[in-house]
């Protein structure tokens, strides 16, 4: 067991939007939380991975948090930023290399949409400049398609951004915590057919921090840490149809988020029928009706009848974003992948309050997926 | 004032419309837009630049309801002027698909499977009052 990995701290600055706080006093103050929370000093931390797209070099918050002479390597890896950061503390100490670090993620993006800026030097962007280059797009045309395939209908969508902002107005910690109707959500500003705006997450802020340890030394730090069992990055294959892609191949090919959670599910021992609880990418409502089949909790088409059946609510028999998701939390790219194994860390421990998932969940799910084509899973167990 | 490209290395503007510039393998026969130097398919780097078909049929499809940020885009992005215009990925027999803007925006006249056209758009000016075009796709 010497080789297992255990989270034995966690930490989280809100999610949203912070006037005058900088993303990464946002990840400061997330760790700091993960510390108490294990009963440790930044001091003890022999390592640190730290994830931000677009607040700064995580590496320089050791002149805020202390200059300790800790290893911090800064990770930048798309969507999968976060998830990046804890892979890569999960394989330290899997290496051996040592036996106690941290992963955090923390970020702040401007409002709107996010730029995409594909120009090459002393070329002019024909790519944004045409008014394409925009992530919101591609899901637009991505469960459009996948609609039409499928029999996915407007109303399944609307059900699960209602759903995100249900569990959203149960978390304290959230973004957007006003519970909207689906008529709400299908009457909202339509953005990119056939998703609306409460349809959509938004960029946001936010720090999430975790505290690993090797598995057999846990116990030093909490009465109830939790394993993580598998942690699995993969990016796209040929063919396959992916976010910012001004070509795609004639040749179809199942994307990263088939290859991750295939591996991370034999790597875990386990398959998607022993999964009590699951955190999924959901960028937009459409992306969590596809990623549900992607990661093989379902079949192509069988998630209509599942959302009417209420068997994604926190009281089904597989919830999904309990915490509100990436809708009701927003996006800090940093932070986002780390936000879903914070949430799960809470329900295994049994201590996610008013929107616990009952029946005291064992094994639990988390899925990112995003820009360039790129997908993390990891599964955790108590 | 002229009319230029948008960007030469990835349209030409021909006397016949424009032309868009991708890359074949020699290889395996893959094609890639825009141009680039090797083969993500069997990652071959024998490749050669080639004018990529104007017709095929549409394969996915969105609205871009709201203005997007500029910069980048080029256009429009007065909220009370914004038009929403479509995007999709239009298949070319043979070659590849490529995302594009389309002529249409009407979500009732789209359909996967529709026959499309490439045709030239106006999108913006350049610093000396030249016309920029690109590229987009309108129903045949």
């Amino acid at each position: 067991m010497s080789d297992d990995v255990a989270i034995v701290g966690i930490g989280m600055h809100p999610f949203g939007r912070h006037e005058g706080v900088s993303g990464m006093e946002q990840g400061a103050a997330a760790i700091r939380t993960a510390c108490a929370d294990a009963n440790v000093k930044w001091a003890d931390l022999e390592f640190a991975f730290g994830g931000s797209v677009a607040a700064g070099n995580p590496d320089s918050m050791v002149s805020q948090m202390g200059l300790t002479g800790l290893q911090f390597i800064n990770v930048v890896n798309g969507c999968a930023t976060g998830g990046s950061a804890l892979i890569s503390a999960y394989n330290t100490i899997k290496s051996g290399a040592f036996d106690l670090g941290l992963a955090i993620g923390f970020d702040k993006h401007e409002r709107g949409a996010f730029r995409v800026n594909t120009g090459k030097s002393g070329e002019r962007d024909w790519y944004g400049g045409s008014g394409m280059a925009l992530t919101t797009q591609f899901f637009g045309m991505k469960i459009n398609r996948y609609m039409e395939e499928y029999g996915i209908t407007q109303d399944a969508l609307a059900r699960v951004s209602a759903k995100a902002f249900r569990n959203g107005s149960m978390n304290e910690n959230a973004w957007r915590r006003q519970a909207l109707s689906e008529k709400e959500v299908l009457q909202s500003a339509m953005l990119s057919y056939p998703l609306t705006q409460y349809m959509f997450c938004s960029p946001g802020e936010g720090g999430v921090a975790l505290i690993l340890a090797r598995a057999d030394k846990a116990h030093k730090y909490t009465k109830n840490p939790i394993f993580l069992k598998s942690a699995v990055v993969r990016s796209r294959r040929y063919g396959s149809f992916e976010v910012l892609a001004p070509s795609l191949a004639l040749d179809y090919a199942d994307g990263p988020t088939v290859d991750a959670s295939q591996k991370a599910f034999e790597a875990a021992g386990v398959g998607p029928k022993d999964i009590d609880v699951a955190q999924l990418q959901d960028t937009e409502s459409g992306a969590e009706i596809m990623h549900m089949a992607e990661n093989g909790f379902c079949e192509h088409g069988e998630q209509e009848a599942m959302l009417a059946n209420g068997d994604t609510e926190i009281t089904g028999r597989l919830p999904v974003n309990t915490d509100g998701g990436c809708l009701a939390n927003g996006e800090p790219v940093g932070a986002s992948g780390l936000r879903q194994v914070y949430e799960n860390v809470l329900q295994l421990r049994g201590d996610a309050g008013k929107r616990q998932v009952p029946n005291d969940p064992k094994v639990a799910y988390t899925h990112v997926y995003g820009a360039p084509g790129i997908s993390g899973v990891t599964i955790l167990s108590t | 004032m002229a009319e230029l490209s948008i960007n030469e290395n990835v349209m030409d503007l021909t006397p016949e419309g424009p032309r868009l510039k991708g890359m074949r393998c020699k290889n395996c026969n893959n094609h890639v837009f825009p141009m680039q130097k090797g083969c993500p398919k069997c990652t071959s780097d024998d490749v050669e630049e080639v004018h990529l078909g104007t017709k095929g049929t549409l394969w996915a499809w969105t609205i871009q309801g709201f203005p997007p940020k500029a910069p980048p885009y080029l256009g429009e992005t007065d909220p009370s002027k914004f038009e929403p215009y479509g995007v999709g990925y239009v298949e070319l027999p043979g070659e590849l698909k490529v995302e594009s803007r389309l002529t249409v925006a009407d979500p009732t006249a789209l359909k996967s499977g529709m026959e499309m056209e490439l045709v030239g758009e106006k999108i913006g000016k350049d610093e000396e009052g030249n016309d920029l075009i690109t590229f987009a796709f309108a129903p045949v």
